[in-house]
Order: C-alpha cells, then sequence, then structure tokens
C-alpha cells in the first residue's frame, strides 16, 4: 500500500511531466476483504489490493482527470497526457476556481485530530482469513442452534487517501473498517442485522448473529394485513436507508440546478420541530476523510434545526456561483463548507457524515428506546430495514421500497406477529413531520444509503400500498 | 499480462489446489459528461491487475492485486491458497464444477470504428449540440448529457488449460432535459433513462442513435408534462415501450433466475427467489406469447452481455427462460450447473474486472419479438382503452422478485386506438407471474431493440456490470396503474 512519501514522490513526478499551470493529484489505496457465507457455509472468500492516482491539470479555467492504477513512469506520462487533452479541449468554465492553498483549505475549525483518533485501528487492519472464518463459524453455530440457514458477510479493510496539488497543499488520511451483515432464514421468515466500525472490537458478530436469529424466529409463518396508513416503528437501519434518499438535494448546485426538493423550501417549518440534522466528520460515530474533494477540511454544518432547513453544503466554486445566483438571499448562510466531490464533476457537492442530533430536542419528546416505542403502539408495524428504494417524486420526495427481513405487527404495546412484506410509497417531507419519538442516535448501516448517525424512529401513517407474497 | 496470468498459476499450482485460474485484465474508459452548456466531467482512466481463483481442501479462495510485478504475483497466488484453506474451516461439502472443455480461444467485439480513436472534440461537440437543442425550448431548467467508451481486454488461464484471450468494447450515451416549475420537476430522457442506450460496439453506436435528431422532442415534452393531468389510479391496459419493457425483464426474469440467488447464495444482500427449483419445466411463467432466451452469443446481438467465453472460460450459450409461457432454464455456473440436473454450465459467470470474483450474471435477457407483424402504431390502434407507457423513471422490487412498481417519465391515454392525451407521473405495479400471464400482445422484429443497462448491481463486495435486454413494445391486461402515488 501507498505511504504519504511514496505518494509524495510520485505527485513530484507528475509535476514534472506536466505542462499544466495547475496540477493535482488524488492518491486512494487500499487492502480489502471479504468473507461471504450462505447456506451455513462459506461461498465466497476474497481480498484485493489495489491503488490509483487521479491526475487533475488545469490550464486558465480548463480543467479534466485521469486516472491509473500502475506507477511506473510511462503510466504517470500517459494520465497526465490524457488528463492535459481533455482539459485543453474545453472552453474555458469561468466559475473554476486556481486550487486551493494549503491556507485556504484549512481555513475553519480543525477536525482532524478527532478523526485520526479515532479512524485507524491496526486490530482491524490485521484481521486475517482465518480469524473472518472462525467469526463466520461462530455465526453460523447460532444458526444451528435454532435451526436456522445464514448468510452472510465479515469483512476487513485498511485504505488510505491523500490529495496534493501544486499550489502546496499536501493531505493524508488513513481508515480501517470492519463489517458483519448477517441474514437469518427459517422455513417462511427471515431476520437481518448489520453494522461496522473502524474498531473491531466494536463489532460483536455473534450478538448480530443472535438477533438476527431472534427476528426470524418471532417473524415465522407471517400474517398478512391489508395495506394502508400505519404507525411505525422504524429500527435506525430503516431510517438511515430511507432518508438517505433527500441528501443529494442539500447541496448548492443542486438549488442552482432547480433538481432540489429544497429548492423554494430553505427557511421554511419543512418537517417536525423535532428533526435536527447536522454533518459532522469528526463525530465519534462517524467515518471518513477530513477533507473534500478538493483537499478543504470538512466543516461540521447544521442542516436542518427545529424541522427548519436552514442551509445547504458548497465546494467552493459553488458557493462562489450561489453568491451571484438570484437564489442568494434564499439559501441561508453561503461559504465553502469542505463538501465538494472531485473536480470536474456535475454534483457538485454533497453532505456524507450526517448525524441526526440530539441536541434542541423538545422537552416534550424525550429519547425513547424501541422496546418503550412498541410498548406505547395500539397498533403499529415494527420494521427491520427497507430494500429497493427508488424515488418517485422528486420535489415532494417520495420514494417506494420494500420491507425485507423481519417486519412484525405490533398491538397493544407488544409485538405480536410477523407480517408479509410491505410496499411503500411516501413522502419524506411527511415523514419526517410525522416523527413522535426517536431513540438516541447510533451509527447505523444499510444497504441502499451511506452510514449515518441515526436514531430509530416511531412515524405515524406511514404509508403501505400493497402487501407481496412473504 | 498474459505472463502474469502464466505465473499465478505456475505459482498456485505448487500449492496442493485442485484447481486454479487467472484473469488478468487491462480496462480503459472514457466518461463525459455536460450540463447547460458547459462540460460537467471529463474524464479517461485504466485500470491493470489480476485475479486469482482457487479450489484448496474442496473450497474457494481468490485474491488479488493491481501490481502486475513476478513476485507480487505469486504473493497473489499464495494468498489465494491461504484464502482458500480458510473457507474450507466452514464448508458442509466440496465444491463440484461442472466438466468444460479447455478452450484456446482469441476473440473480440466486432465493431466499425474504435470509439478511442475519436477525438474528444468531436465527442464534445455532438454532446454540446444535444445540450443546446434542449435548452433551446422554453421552460427546459436543466439539460444533461453523457457518453461513456470502455474497452476491456482479459487473458484468463486456468489449470484444466485453458487460455483465452478476448477484448470487448461497450459504447453508450443518452441525455436527459429536466424542467422544474410550481412544485414538480419533470423529466425526459433519450434514448432511455439512467445513462441511455448501451451497447458493445464501436463509435458507430454513437453516430446511429439520432442524438441531435431527438433532443429538441424531449426538451419539449419535459416542458409539456407540466400541463399534463395526473396518470389515474385504478385497473388498465398498458402498453410498455421497449426500454421499459427491457427494465421489466431485467427485475421480473433476469434476476429471479439466477441460479446462485435460487440456492441461497445471495441472500443477505440482493435477495432470493421465487423460482424454487422444483418450478423447472412446470411454472407457468406467462402467457403463450412469452418467450425469453437467455443469449451471450454474437449473433443474438451486440448487447452488453454478449462475449465467446465467461470468465471462467466457458463459451457464450443460448438457453431458453421462458418458452410459450413456460420457465424452462436457469442462469447457472460450473459450479451449480448439479444443482438443477445439468451436465454443463450455461455460461453465465461474469467479473466487474480484475479484482473481483466472477458470480452469475444476466448476458442478454430478451423477450423475443412476436412472430407476426404488429408494429407499436398498429399495436396501439388495436387498443380501445389503455395507457401507452415510455421511459423508465423509477424502479423497485421486492427480494424474491415478486411484488414490482415501475414509475416512467411519460405516458399517453389510448381510447378508441388514438393516443389522445399525454399523462404526468405514470406508474404500474403487479405480481411478477400475474404480468407475465397478462400480456396478450408483443409487437414484432422490426420494433425489437437490444437495451443495455450499464448498472446491474450484486454481490458483496458489490460488482456493477452491464447486461443485455432485447424488447419490443408489448401490451398487458388489467394492470394497476397510479399506485406510486396512492395516498401521498
Amino acid at each position: 500500500m501507498l505511504t504519504k512519501e511514496q505518494a509524495g514522490d510520485f505527485f513530484d513526478r507528475i509535476r514534472r511531466f506536466s505542462s499544466a499551470e495547475e496540477v493535482e493529484a488524488i492518491f486512494t489505496s487500499s487492502r480489502f476483504a471479504l468473507t461471504r457465507f450462505a447456506n451455513n457455509t462459506i461461498h465466497q472468500n476474497v481480498e484485493e489490493e489495489n491503488s490509483v492516482v487521479s491526475i487533475r491539470t488545469n490550464f486558465g479555467g480548463r480543467t479534466a482527470r485521469a486516472a491509473t492504477n500502475q506507477f511506473d513512469d510511462a503510466s504517470l506520462r500517459r494520465a497526465v497526457a490524457a488528463s492535459e487533452r481533455l482539459a485543453q479541449v474545453q472552453a474555458p468554465d469561468v466559475d473554476l476556481l486556481p486550487m486551493p492553498t494549503a491556507e485556504e483549505a484549512n481555513a475553519g475549525e480543525d477536525p482532524a485530530e478527532g478523526v485520526r483518533a479515532s479512524r485507524f485501528f491496526d486490530e482491524t487492519a490485521r484481521i486475517s482469513a482465518a480469524e473472518r472464518a472462525e467469526a463466520v463459524r461462530g455465526m453460523v453455530a447460532v444458526a444451528d442452534r435454532q435451526k436456522l440457514t445464514t448468510a452472510g458477510i465479515y469483512s476487513n479493510s485498511e485504505s488510505r487517501e491523500g490529495i496534493f496539488n501544486s499550489r502546496g497543499l499536501a493531505k493524508w488520511h488513513r481508515q480501517t473498517l470492519a463489517e458483519v451483515s448477517v441474514t437469518m432464514l427459517a422455513e417462511n421468515s427471515s431476520g437481518w442485522r448489520k453494522l461496522n466500525s473502524p474498531d473491531v472490537s466494536n463489532l460483536d458478530a455473534m450478538g448480530l448473529a443472535e438477533i438476527a436469529a431472534q427476528k426470524a424466529v418471532d417473524s415465522a409463518h407471517p400474517r398478512e394485513i391489508a395495506p394502508g396508513k400505519y404507525t411505525v416503528i422504524l429500527e435506525p437501519s430503516a431510517v438511515l436507508d430511507i432518508v438517505g434518499f433527500m441528501f443529494w438535494d442539500y447541496s448548492g448546485v443542486a438549488i442552482l440546478d432547480q433538481r432540489s426538493f429544497l429548492n423554494d423550501r430553505i427557511g421554511t417549518q419543512l418537517f417536525g420541530d423535532n428533526i435536527n440534522i447536522s454533518d459532522d466528520v469528526a463525530h465519534p460515530l462517524q467515518a471518513g476523510s477530513p477533507f473534500d474533494g478538493e483537499g478543504m477540511r470538512r466543516q461540521r454544518v447544521r442542516l436542518v434545526e427545529k424541522g427548519v432547513v436552514k442551509r445547504v453544503v458548497y465546494a467552493r466554486a459553488t458557493a462562489r456561483r450561489m453568491k451571484n445566483s438570484e437564489y442568494a438571499a434564499k439559501v441561508g448562510p453561503i461559504e465553502a463548507t469542505g463538501h465538494g466531490f472531485p473536480l470536474p464533476n456535475e454534483v457538485g457537492e454533497m453532505p456524507m457524515n450526517l448525524v441526526f442530533t440530539e441536541a434542541d430536542r423538545p422537552k416534550r419528546a424525550p429519547e425513547k428506546t424501541v422496546q418503550e416505542m412498541i410498548a406505547s403502539t395500539e397498533r403499529g408495524v415494527l420494521v427491520t430495514r427497507l430494500w429497493y428504494i427508488r424515488e418517485v417524486d422528486a420535489y415532494e420526495k417520495i420514494v417506494t421500497g420494500m420491507t425485507r427481513d423481519g417486519t412484525f405487527l405490533v398491538e397493544n404495546g407488544k409485538v405480536r406477529c410477523g407480517l408479509r412484506n410491505f410496499r411503500f410509497n411516501q413522502s419524506l417531507i411527511a415523514m419526517l413531520s410525522n416523527v413522535e419519538a426517536m431513540s438516541a442516535p447510533v451509527r447505523a448501516c444499510g444497504e441502499e444509503s451511506f452510514d449515518m448517525v441515526v436514531p430509530a424512529m416511531k412515524v405515524r401513517e406511514f404509508n403501505f400500498t400493497e402487501v407481496t407474497r412473504f | 499480462m498474459k505472463a502474469a496470468a502464466q505465473i499465478a498459476l505456475n505459482s498456485s499450482s505448487g500449492r496442493g489446489v485442485t484447481y486454479a485460474d487467472a484473469r488478468a485484465v487491462a480496462i480503459r474508459n472514457r466518461s463525459l459528461t455536460t450540463k447547460n452548456g458547459l462540460v460537467g466531467h471529463a474524464s479517461e482512466s485504466e485500470s491493470l491487475g489480476i485475479g486469482v481463483r482457487v479450489i484448496a481442501d474442496g473450497a474457494w479462495g481468490f485474491a488479488a492485486s493491481s501490481d502486475l510485478s513476478g513476485a507480487s504475483v505469486e504473493a497473489v497466488a499464495a494468498r489465494a491458497v491461504e484464502i482458500a484453506r480458510a473457507s474450507a474451516r466452514v464448508k458442509r461439502e466440496d465444491v463440484r464444477l461442472a466438466p468444460e472443455p479447455a478452450a484456446v480461444a482469441e476473440w473480440a467485439t466486432p465493431y466499425k470504428i474504435d470509439p478511442f480513436t475519436t477525438s474528444v472534440e468531436q465527442n464534445l461537440g455532438l454532446l454540446m449540440q444535444v445540450d443546446a437543442e434542449m435548452r433551446a425550448v422554453g421552460g427546459v431548467t436543466l439539460a444533461e448529457t453523457g457518453m461513456n467508451f470502455q474497452r476491456e481486454e482479459s487473458w484468463f488461464l486456468s489449470s484444466e488449460g485453458a487460455d483465452i484471450h478476448q477484448t470487448k468494447y461497450s459504447t453508450g450515451a443518452g441525455y436527459t432535459a429536466y424542467a422544474f416549475a410550481g412544485s414538480e420537476i419533470q423529466k425526459r430522457s433519450y434514448p432511455n433513462s439512467f445513462g441511455g442506450q448501451w451497447q458493445n460496439r464501436g463509435y458507430e453506436q454513437i453516430e446511429e442513435m439520432k442524438l441531435v435528431e431527438n433532443a429538441r422532442r424531449v426538451g419539449e415534452e419535459a416542458v409539456a408534462l407540466h400541463r399534463a393531468p395526473q396518470c389515474p389510479e385504478g385497473t388498465s391496459t398498458i402498453i410498455l415501450d421497449g426500454s421499459q419493457l427491457g427494465l421489466q425483464i431485467h427485475e421480473s426474469v433476469g434476476h429471479p433466475i439466477e441460479l446462485d440467488r435460487v440456492l441461497g447464495m445471495e441472500a443477505n444482500f440482493a435477495g432470493t427467489s421465487f423460482l424454487t427449483l422444483e418450478k423447472l419445466g412446470h411454472l407457468r411463467y406467462g402467457s403463450d406469447l412469452v418467450n425469453v432466451v437467455a443469449d451471450a452469443r454474437q449473433q443474438h446481438g451486440p448487447g452488453l452481455g454478449t462475449f465467446a467465453y465467461d470468465d471462467e472460460g466457458v463459451a457464450a450459450q443460448a438457453t431458453p427462460i421462458i418458452t410459450h409461457g413456460l420457465f424452462t432454464g436457469y442462469l447457472s455456473s460450473r459450479e451449480t450447473a448439479h444443482t438443477i440436473g445439468a451436465e454443463r454450465s450455461g455460461g453465465t459467470l461474469r467479473a466487474e474486472g480484475w479484482n473481483r470474483l466472477p458470480m452469475i450474471r444476466m448476458t442478454n435477457v430478451s423477450i423475443l419479438p412476436g412472430e407476426h407483424p404488429l408494429s407499436l402504431e398498429q399495436l396501439i390502434a388495436s387498443t380501445d382503452d389503455g395507457i401507452y407507457m415510455e421511459t423508465n423513471k423509477s424502479w423497485s422490487i421486492d427480494d424474491k422478485r415478486y411484488n414490482f412498481q415501475f414509475g416512467c417519465e411519460i405516458a399517453w391515454e389510448i381510447k378508441k386506438g388514438k393516443r389522445v392525451r399525454m399523462l404526468k407521473n405514470p406508474s404500474y405495479s403487479g405480481i411478477t407471474t400475474e404480468f407475465w400471464n397478462s400480456m396478450d400482445a408483443i409487437c414484432s422484429r422490426e420494433e425489437w431493440v437490444l437495451w443495455g443497462t450499464p448498472n446491474c448491481g450484486k454481490g458483496q463486495p458489490q460488482q456493477v456490470v452491464g447486461t443485455g435486454h432485447g424488447a419490443s413494445p408489448a401490451r398487458f391486461r388489467n394492470i394497476r396503474v397510479g399506485t406510486a402515488y396512492r395516498g401521498s
């Protein structure tokens, strides 16, 4: 894997090979291993190592990128030439800024120290194939004991990323991640649990397997009830997978492109007053790099306060465009926040370290556990996870999808039985206006959206429109 | 590259494996987009590496690296064996591979124009022309275009003696016009949404797509949708255009026939399948008009699922999937063929690149056109009351592939054989087998297009590959429509 020193040497060569006014190189280097099991046996088991350099050249407002995963001089020269060729044929973009200096990129509060302390763990990087197999053996034993069939993964990775530019910026970040996802299958039911962390000691594979198994057992012989509007209790993975579909819109470019559901809505009471959302790379339960695709320091940004969308995030050029746009007076604070993607790109920026915060929660809605939410529900549906979510309506933010792997009927404060899975068509605006209770936020992961720090939610009038056959 | 594969094979064979294969792969990519008259994204990339797959102690191991030095490749082979031995700690039975003759072959995608010989100026010039046409329409608030080329060269060697060198090209382009007004965002895409149309061809694909010629109409339709009434909710006859039917096939036929899903190997992520093994040869999947094949051969067309050999060295084949409505075939691999009593793999194992384990993927899963001449306009003319829907906007299906819901960008109400008015926000939903059994007409060969789906995701770690889906417009009776907006 690449070290920062090696990357710096490669960058020096890249600069020598280029005739561009400015040069930037983004390095990524990773080792990733994943043990996959199904039918109570390991059936796939993989490991890969790869390093890539992505080179951007800039000629007076004209910029482009080329990448290679080979580091000999000929490959680097080829990538530099490709980037320059792509850049030079373009018309100048008046909004393209010079690459940031180290001083500009480091403006704002420094989250880096906290990020360094909480993102890399040798114990995670060192997990061997044999150790992953032993963990899987334990999860299979849980399945065997309950006469279930299990499928899932155990993965670990170490990754490094760095950005260098010809104006003196040089940043480097390394992190680890371990992940367990486990499904337990019974004859006509299933259960699921998934968790990841930079620190493997936070993962209890057996504990996750036990929960998934219990869900499979408890949801056996599912009943069918009619679709309609129900009070639902969404576990954290279900919450993150559905709310994740709105965060592409918390972007200055999305507003300027008029493709955001926040167009004409920033500053209005869009959600219930118990909804507070921040983007905070330094949060102790978050992961990821403390700098963005231009090397800018990621800032902590409060996106939603008491249900009012206060602002969106910005890359450097987007902030400048927004300040000069017709929307400038209607979108709250405008400044580069360190959320840009590598340039050039058409989507601009996005918040990707989301935290549903506990701050400012009204006293009338204190934190509740999922068990307390169940106990307070006369009739409702407990949802483990959501699946195959897609956007139906871009402005009303209606999304469709299915429940999966553990859907339960709640009656008179108790989980009564498993249910056949529902299809939903639900506006996220309506959903976040109907949140009756939330748990403490936790680090959650799913399959439809990136990891977030989110609570479980009890939501009234969740819109189930159809029922499937299982 | 081939030398690296040979080193990997030699290295693994000395470590007590019962099977090994090595794939050295070089991928080159060009990706261009524009947005509202400016270049959105301009990049090229190359990715080289080797993946080594072995069976040791009766279990699989796979390792991959971008470092192609001899020492690194030997280490990768050793790592694959070590991983296989770890896999064997949690196994129920040894992996069994269906026999396959060891092929020695060279093959390349037929093409007229190598897309990488075209200039970036030429590519961007075309996209800017399209962009200008869309934005010439008042009310278009965002115009996006894109063009992509990929060249993938691979060397596959196996311990059984296979030695296969393939070069595949894929080319795609498309665009979308958005119109934001009031409280609605509407959009129209051409020739298809979510990346346009892709095939395994050269730049001639782009030249034949009539990109500029359709751009203004697409912009006008995006704006006109704001004035159109909402698609009603209820039960209706629907006609789907070929691109939407291609996605319907992908989701409700292509995925459920993947044998690894059926056998539970994807249960934790992509899901399983309602097509349990006892249904083969017995299930009435669709009406008598429904004939679906999985065909990776060149004679089926230049689809994204076209090749000469799959990524475990099995020759491309055509498998009848649905024959006059009867379920007749799965997508299989050497490891899974025995579970359906097949003597040979169906040849569907593919990997995203050098760093991924090949797995069962759709090839070109296509519905065959109707045998009697029938154009789209004739089909509409023969429909008394219905809705014609075009171009996918959203898609969702459950993890066993029963219940689906699709939204389309645009629709037209049909009355007495004529399109009487445009409808916005059309959607339809149903249960897979009920839906396919309701098909009562399909257009003939002249309306048939081999559509490309470039973004099919599956597996852990997830792999995205392209699949092909030939389809012509078809009609379905008694379909639920408008449910996407029910209760909202």
